[in-house]
């Protein structure tokens, strides 16, 4: 009998997505072994997000204000603290940056082994093994964490997000636990980028380009329209951030978002293994390029060769058409 | 200022797809790749130097040390970092297989208990295992704060503190941390102007990149020195908390792609035949 407690990831004092990922990690862990999960919402809003997160099917939901941005320093103690107290055998988040910061730190903290960005778990016998992949998505392991309690993050393209289930739990405050360090870092700032397309990490079809598209204005003219035409998220590979043609935070690879799309679009993207490493899970992958040895072939279902000014703006207009039709 | 920058090596990450597992999944072999240096440790040694250097007038300003822990071939490796101009090196004998976050943690631990650093550089990630932990976990054994995944750092306070732009999920996010502290960085950290120390010009025109090392550098490492100890004599306690049973390759997907000779195929076959759109 396992219990899991799973950190909320909180912005703007609201739920992020990122989380149900996690509880559905919770959720199959404590179903597989019989335990409960409770549910941590901590950060600036963390009681009016604790309503929200009552929603799930928790058995309770803890809520600490932490007045303030994100800082690692203020929130592992307190993470750490409730594992503790709670006897937790597993203690989770989803493996966004915030997770990925966060939950080593609380693994310190608690002597804890860390199983970060974890795809899968099974539960035969009670004993716990993650799957998760490694050398950029070409091989996976299968993990145990041999300490009392385990420290786990979740890949979010890997774990469906939880629906809302049932009764709300009930939800209890708990005070924050604040240590040294955090005395010592400042939270100075979040810059956004702010889009109307839907999250890259959400959407269901995603169309990357890469540095073929030459420059910030072809991403807008020729690769957006084709975007929402799709009604995709836009992502990029690594080259075409590194260029200024769009935000940072739209890479997909193994340094940037994982994406497991049902659509995955990669136009002007040779196919670098640091790339597929964060979109080669997509349930189809057309690749668009004008070199049909390009490395993407070795994924994509689809290859139409081409030049793609020429290409793209068919396309657009052609999946225009297919959806007026239907 | 005094930086440690923690360093692994790697199986060649252009060609982590040529990775095998043993027959009996028990192992993850990469026979026939080049050992590199983790592409992120390489660029921590990059920032690390930038921040000890006024690269104007070739200064320099204070000691960079790298560490590593695992069989002693990564000496090899570590002469690389020295090549690029850090200074010594310490090397940890260890066996792989005794390693995990925790225990590279531990031992990276006891290394800055005896050698008291401003600031432990490291990469955010070794390409290998892709855990992403190690910094955190060391950061918080010393008590110490933290800025993973650095696209920028500009000293401040005389040098005492750093402002770190971090990349995440949701645009940057800017925290100042006081040293001693650890930093762990992300791959923009060595474009031209990722990193100011105050001293170097602000706009002095860096290589996008990881500095090559020259010929002279080359010859230089060789005569740098390389202490060796091990997990014992450190004291560390050497049992990882996380144990693999087993290792495989993930599934192929299906036979190849399929060339569509137009525009109107690719949307047919994507609506027909994927189901899709
Ligand atoms: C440590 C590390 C981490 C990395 N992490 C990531 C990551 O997370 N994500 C990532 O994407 N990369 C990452 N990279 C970089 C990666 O190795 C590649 O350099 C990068 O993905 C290349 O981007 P690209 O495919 O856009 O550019 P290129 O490799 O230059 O490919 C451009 C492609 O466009 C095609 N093309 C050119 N013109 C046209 C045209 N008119 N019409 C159609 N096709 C055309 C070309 O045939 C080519 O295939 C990482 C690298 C390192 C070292
Ligand atoms: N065996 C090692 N020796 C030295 N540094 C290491 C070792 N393993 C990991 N690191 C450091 O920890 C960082 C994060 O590694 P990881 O948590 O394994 O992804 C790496 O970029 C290195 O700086």
């Amino acid at each position: 009998m396992t219990d899991v407690l799973v950190v909320a990831e909180l912005l703007d004092g609201k739920m992020r997505k990122t989380t149900l990922s996690a509880i559905t990690l919770a959720k199959k862990i404590a179903d597989g072994t019989g335990g409960k999960f409770d549910v941590l919402s901590i950060g600036a809003g963390a009681k009016a997000a604790a309503a929200e997160l009552a929603t799930y099917g928790a058995r309770k939901v803890f809520a600490t204000e932490v007045a303030g941005g994100y800082i690692a320093e203020k929130f592992a103690p307190t993470v750490a603290d409730l594992a503790t107290k709670g006897a937790y055998g597993v203690v989770t988040a989803t493996a966004s940056t915030y997770g990925k910061d966060l939950m080593p730190r609380v693994g310190a903290r608690l002597s804890a082994g860390v199983a970060s960005d974890v795809s899968d778990v099974s539960t035969e016998g009670g004993k716990l093994v993650y799957k998760r992949p490694m050398y950029a998505g070409n091989v996976f392991g299968y993990v145990e964490v041999t300490t009392k309690v385990q420290v786990v993050s979740a890949r979010q393209s890997e774990f469906e997000a939880a629906a809302p289930a049932g009764a709300a739990s009930p939800i209890e405050d708990v005070a924050a636990v604040t240590d040294a360090a955090a005395s010592r870092v400042e939270f100075m700032g979040l810059e956004s980028v702010k889009s109307a397309r839907p999250e890259l990490a959400e959407a269901s079809v995603v169309v990357s380009g890469g540095r073929a598209l030459k420059s910030a204005e072809n991403f807008k003219t020729v690769l957006e329209p084709l975007v929402d035409a799709m009604g995709a998220a836009m992502g990029a590979s690594r080259a075409a951030c590194d260029a200024g043609y769009v935000p940072n935070d739209l890479q997909v690879g193994q340094t940037g978002k994982v994406v497991a799309p049902k659509l995955y679009v990669a136009v002007g993207i040779s196919g670098a293994i640091q790339h597929l490493a964060g979109m080669k899970g997509s349930k189809v992958i057309v690749a668009i390029n004008k070199d049909k040895e390009a490395p993407i072939a070795q994924v994509a279902d689809y290859f139409l060769v081409g030049d793609l000014f020429t290409v793209i703006p068919q396309l657009t207009e052609e999946v225009k058409k297919a959806k007026a039709a239907h | 200022m005094k930086i440690l920058v923690p360093i692994k090596r790697v199986a060649d990450p252009d060609n982590a797809n040529k990775i095998k597992v043993a027959a009996d999944g028990q192992k993850v072999t990469s026979d026939g790749l080049e050992w590199k240096l983790n592409p992120f440790d390489e660029y921590a040694v990059e920032s690390a130097l930038r921040l000890n250097e006024n690269a104007k007038t070739s200064e320099k300003l204070g000691e960079t040390i790298v560490v590593s822990i695992g069989n002693k071939d990564v000496g090899q490796t570590m002469r690389q970092a020295l090549a690029m101009g850090a200074d010594r090196g310490v090397l940890v004998a260890a066996e792989d297989d005794q390693l995990d976050s925790l225990v590279v943690a531990r031992a990276l631990k006891a290394i800055v208990d005896q050698e008291k650093p401003d600031l432990v550089l490291m990469g955010k990630q070794a390409v290998d295992g892709d855990s992403n932990t190690a910094g955190q976990m060391l950061a918080e054994m010393l008590g110490w704060p933290m800025a993973t995944f650095a696209a920028t750092i500009a000293t401040t306070d005389g040098g005492k503190s750093f402002v770190v732009g971090r990349e995440v999920d949701t645009g940057v996010l800017t925290l100042k941390v006081t040293g001693p502290c650890v930093i762990t960085v992300d791959l923009r950290i060595v474009t031209p102007t990722a990193v100011k120390n105050g001293v170097t010009p602000a706009d002095h025109p860096y290589a996008d990149g990881a500095r090559y090392a020259s010929l002279k550098g080359i010859m230089a490492a060789k005569k740098k020195p390389i202490a060796e100890t091990d997990l014992k004599t450190l004291a560390v306690e050497a049992t990882p908390a996380t144990k693999y049973s087993k290792f495989e390759l993930p599934p192929a997907r299906k036979g190849g792609a399929v060339f569509v000779a137009s525009v109107e195929e690719l949307v047919q076959k994507l609506r027909t035949e994927a189901k899709v759109l």
